[in-house]
């Protein structure tokens, strides 16, 4: 054992196949490729919205046929034909259940394998899961829990149609139709997602989550999140991800929407683990994700995410510092092996007087990956005091991959202070050497090392998510983590 | 007329009048190509982000200066380190002015460019060197579309210079707004060892644009350490753009003391080309007013065991912006690579802006790469403790400025050079501190 070298363990990870690679076969309502107007009426029309809706999705078709798909991002991937995709996708028998034993069995098998056992959830995790399949949420529990606190949380498409006035009031303000590309694709087309509503000085007494999955061959899967924390209240919001291993290239453009309110705190935890493609880099998940949070007065938002997944990754969880003593973090670890790119980091603007902001990102770069962190720090001339830190490392493994930073810092504020640190190393062999020489074998040692290097992030998750982070590091880089 | 299509168009009766062979030829038409092709750089460009030339470029440059001038050195004593022995290359409007300078042929070449273009002798050299390293970009090539004066600069192996050679680059104003563009070119041998202080500056308020372009070889085990100071009046700006490649073992420095003028754009870019170089560059920016500096530095690190290090300090007052743009390549076979960079900047007003962007592209695992980039203010305690014991608020505040960027002045290696940049640097922040630093 005390052979194992970093060698052993990029072959480990070079051979190591995606292990929730499965497909299950339901029966699918799936629209035919390509995308025009009529598309999006019919998905509108199909979802039951009002008619304010369906503008408002056409209004975003409108601007995205005039947009160009951006390539400014350190990535290179095959443009994916926009015409080729099914644009709608949802299972068949889709009745809301009472009980978890109404579900679809091969549903629940399913989520067996991924360890996600609902009863199980149910009974011991304290987690109420909005399951979204291809889309729709076909799986609520602990609804009764929360709406005796009075906390809105559903499917996008329910709350559509039972919370008009909420939607209407906050969709689209903080990721406007016309961001990018792919918001104002999302925007057009999004078939479900998630919505949640803590009213005015809650604790939401449980974390909230939500796991996504692709399943349906070749359908983009385009979800849309919307989290609104009325003032003084408290949410923390999980969002899961795994998806079947499958050939061609599949597309995930998501939009998540935070808004906290005065006093508020939202913490959003993301573990992504779509399928990143084969070890000759074949096959895997484009995911293109809008994420931004507005932050009122003295509100905190916090993102941490855990990277593992993706063929192509472009997501920058942002904040939007705009009321006086707002608070923005962000914690990330983005691992990435065999041919998986990505591109990722966070965009902090300080609008208001003494905002506070943190950036802690982790890179494990292996195989022949490229792992890049981008981004912005902006202190307005009106924004007083704002402090932020950025600390951002790049682990290397093996030199066949790379490791970027692309730090953007811009001050306008004489008052503003600023740090920005960055390294970039690799698992050192006086670091190995100290440890083999307390009796701590290379493999451990390794582990040890990496699961350091990432502490700092892991910590941020919460109990429940943690667990599973481990466990998606262990995927990835199997041999490292103990 | 639009600067692009007079400079495209006046190209013709450029190059009617140097007599030149036929490689320079053909590397001046294909430069002009370039430049017709790309123009000058926008906003658009990643490069350019921060930096718009817009507001240069709207003057009417004359693009062939007036020849006569008529300037005695009382006129220009006050820009030389006058108190420092040195070789002098002048130019006035971009005309060597032979009567000012001091060059040599005796050992090394510290000459023109002019000659080394022209003068068969020096062919294989022109062959060798010239345009290697330059960038082949829109602003490079226009430079090197016109490239036809400049300093010329040749170490032999094995040779320490006595003393440090200076290259002034005057305007003198007789035309209402002109446009410089002299070219460089330096080569260190093995094991020789130079001094280079280069400085631009107009004698009066008429706008001058500098696009300058210096090469710069250091071969084996060679030393440069080359200074630039950008100290000029407010209508002045330059665009510089200095390339270095190294050879195994070789060390180059590059100070930049960024002091003056209306828009400064300083590109810096080192090429590793064997193994153990250590390459240097340091800058302190001072600036006030609607003054523009903009530092952009690219280390490209392609051999093993190598170092760099980077070290910016800058201080903005009233309205000015800082751009510092840090780039750090390391290829695949550059394993054991140390580069370091810092960034350091202190804002002084409301008004003022500092954009910046520290960046790294490794493909090598077995490398140190860090860097660290800060905004903030003087540290008020500091200030405290200072004006506690009796020193004047303007005081207190200087000896702050001068400890911020003390780490860049300490590894000046000539004093009388030390002493000036001190100097200049009191007088920018209007104290007299009699100190050394």
């Amino acid at each position: 054992m005390s052979k194992y070298t970093e060698d052993d363990l990029r072959e480990e990870l070079k051979t190591k196949e995606y292990e929730y690679g499965f497909f299950t076969d339901i029966e699918s309502d799936t629209f035919p490729n390509g995308l025009n107007e009529e598309v999006v009426i019919a998905i509108s029309k199909k979802k039951e919205e009002p008619e304010w809706m369906t503008a408002w999705r056409l209004e975003a078709f409108k601007v995205w046929k005039e947009m160009e798909e951006p390539d400014w991002a350190n990535v290179n991937y095959e443009k994916p034909d926009f015409q080729a995709i099914s644009y709608y996708s949802a299972p068949n028998n889709k009745p809301k259940y009472d009980s978890i034993d109404e579900v679809d069995p091969e549903l629940l098998a399913t989520f067996e394998k991924l360890g996600i056992s609902l009863d199980e959830q149910k009974k011991l995790a304290g987690v109420a899961m909005d399951v979204v399949v291809d889309s729709v949420s076909v799986a609520t529990t602990f609804k009764k829990t929360l709406g005796e606190k009075g906390i809105i949380f559903m499917s996008i498409s329910e709350a559509i149609k039972e919370h008009p006035e909420l939607v209407r009031k906050h969709l689209g303000t903080v990721v406007p139709q016309k961001d990018n590309f792919y918001a104002a694709l999302n925007s057009a087309v999004f078939s479900d997602g998630s919505f949640c509503y803590i009213p005015k000085g809650v604790r939401c007494p449980m974390e909230l989550s939500t796991y996504f999955r692709i399943n349906q061959a070749g359908t983009g899967q385009f979800e849309r999140t919307l989290v609104v924390a009325d003032e003084g209240s408290y949410v923390s919001y999980l969002e899961g991800c795994t998806a079947p291993s499958r050939d061609e290239n599949q597309l995930h453009a998501a939009v998540v929407e935070l808004i906290a309110m005065d006093d508020a705190e939202i913490k959003y935890s993301t573990v992504q683990n779509w399928f990143p493609g084969n070890a000759e880099g074949k096959g895997g998940v484009f995911n293109f994700v809008t994420k931004r949070g507005l932050c009122e007065k003295n509100a905190k938002i916090s993102w941490t995410q855990v990277e593992t997944g993706s063929a192509v990754t472009w997501k920058y969880p942002s904040c939007v510092l705009k009321g006086d003593n707002s608070i923005g973090e962000f914690y990330s670890i983005a691992v990435t092996n065999n041919y998986q790119q990505a591109d990722t980091g966070t965009k902090m603007i300080h609008l208001g007087k003494n905002t506070k902001s943190t950036i802690i990102s982790k890179g494990i770069s292996a195989g022949k990956s490229q792992n890049s962190y981008r981004g912005l720090v902006q202190i307005n001339s009106r924004a007083e005091n704002a402090r932020n830190f950025s600390q951002c490392d790049s682990l290397l493994m093996g030199n066949e991959c790379g490791a970027h930073t692309f730090p953007y810092i811009e001050a306008k504020n004489k008052s503003a202070m600023i740090e920005h640190e960055a390294t970039t190393s690799k698992i050192g062999e006086d670091q190995i050497f100290y440890c083999n020489q307390r009796g701590i074998d290379t493999e451990k040692a390794i582990a040890l090392i990496v699961n350091g290097f990432s502490k700092e992030v892991l910590n941020k998750l919460p109990m429940e998510f943690a667990v599973e982070a481990q466990k998606l590091l262990e995927i990835s880089l199997e041999g490292s983590v103990g | 007329m639009e600067l692009k299509e007079k400079l495209v168009s006046s190209f013709m009766a450029f190059e009617d009048t140097v007599d030149v062979n036929s490689t320079i030829h053909d590397i001046r038409t294909e430069a002009i190509k370039t430049f017709e092709a790309e123009g000058f750089p926008s906003k658009r460009l990643e490069d350019w982000k921060y930096t718009s030339l817009n507001s240069v470029l709207k003057h009417d440059y004359s693009v062939f200066p007036k020849s006569e001038n008529d300037i005695e050195f009382k006129d220009i004593k006050p820009y030389f380190s006058h108190d420092i022995d040195a070789y002098k290359i002048i130019f006035i409007d971009g005309k060597y002015a032979s009567h000012l300078s001091q060059t040599t042929h005796d050992g090394l070449d510290v000459c023109l460019m002019s000659a080394a273009l022209t003068k068969p002798k020096y062919k294989v050299i022109i062959d060798n060197y010239f345009n290697k390293i330059a960038s082949k970009n829109g602003i490079s090539s226009l430079n090197t579309a016109f490239s036809y004066e400049g300093a010329y600069i040749n170490i032999p192996k094995n040779k320490v210079v006595d003393k440090p050679i200076q290259i002034i680059h005057f305007s003198t104003g007789n035309e209402a707004a002109v446009m410089l563009q002299p070219r460089n070119l330096i080569i260190v041998n093995e094991n020789a060892h130079v001094q280079i202080i280069e400085r631009h500056q107009s004698l009066t308020d008429n706008p001058v644009l500098t696009n300058s372009v210096t090469e710069i070889f250091a071969n084996k085990r060679a030393i440069v350490d080359y200074y630039k100071i950008q100290n000029d009046r407010q209508n002045a700006s330059l665009i510089d753009s200095t390339f270095i490649n190294q050879k195994q073992e070789s060390l180059a420095k590059v100070h930049t003391f960024a002091l003056g003028g209306k828009l400064v754009r300083n590109n810096l870019e080192f090429y590793q080309n064997g193994e153990r170089i250590d390459s240097t560059m340091k800058g302190i920016t001072i600036i006030g007013d609607k003054q523009h500096v903009d530092h952009n530095t690219l280390v490209h690190h392609i051999e093993p065991n190598c170092e760099s290090h980077q070290d910016y300090k800058g201080i903005f007052d009233d309205k000015a912006t800082g751009v510092f743009n840090g780039k750090v390549v390391v290829e695949k076979l550059a394993q054991k690579t140390n580069a370091f960079q810092a960034n350091n900047n202190i804002l002084l007003s409301d008004k003022a802006s500092i954009n910046t962007k520290p960046q790294l592209e490794i493909f090598a695992d077995d490398v140190k790469c860090s860097h660290g980039c800060t905004i903030g203010q003087l540290d008020e305690s500091a200030m405290f403790y200072l004006r506690s014991r009796g020193i004047p608020e303007k005081e207190a505040k200087a000896l702050l400025m001068f400890a911020f960027s003390n780490t860049v002045l300490d590894s000046v290696k000539i004093p009388e050079l030390k002493d000036r940049i001190t100097k200049i640097i009191a007088e920018k922040l209007g104290v007299s501190i009699g100190f050394d630093l």
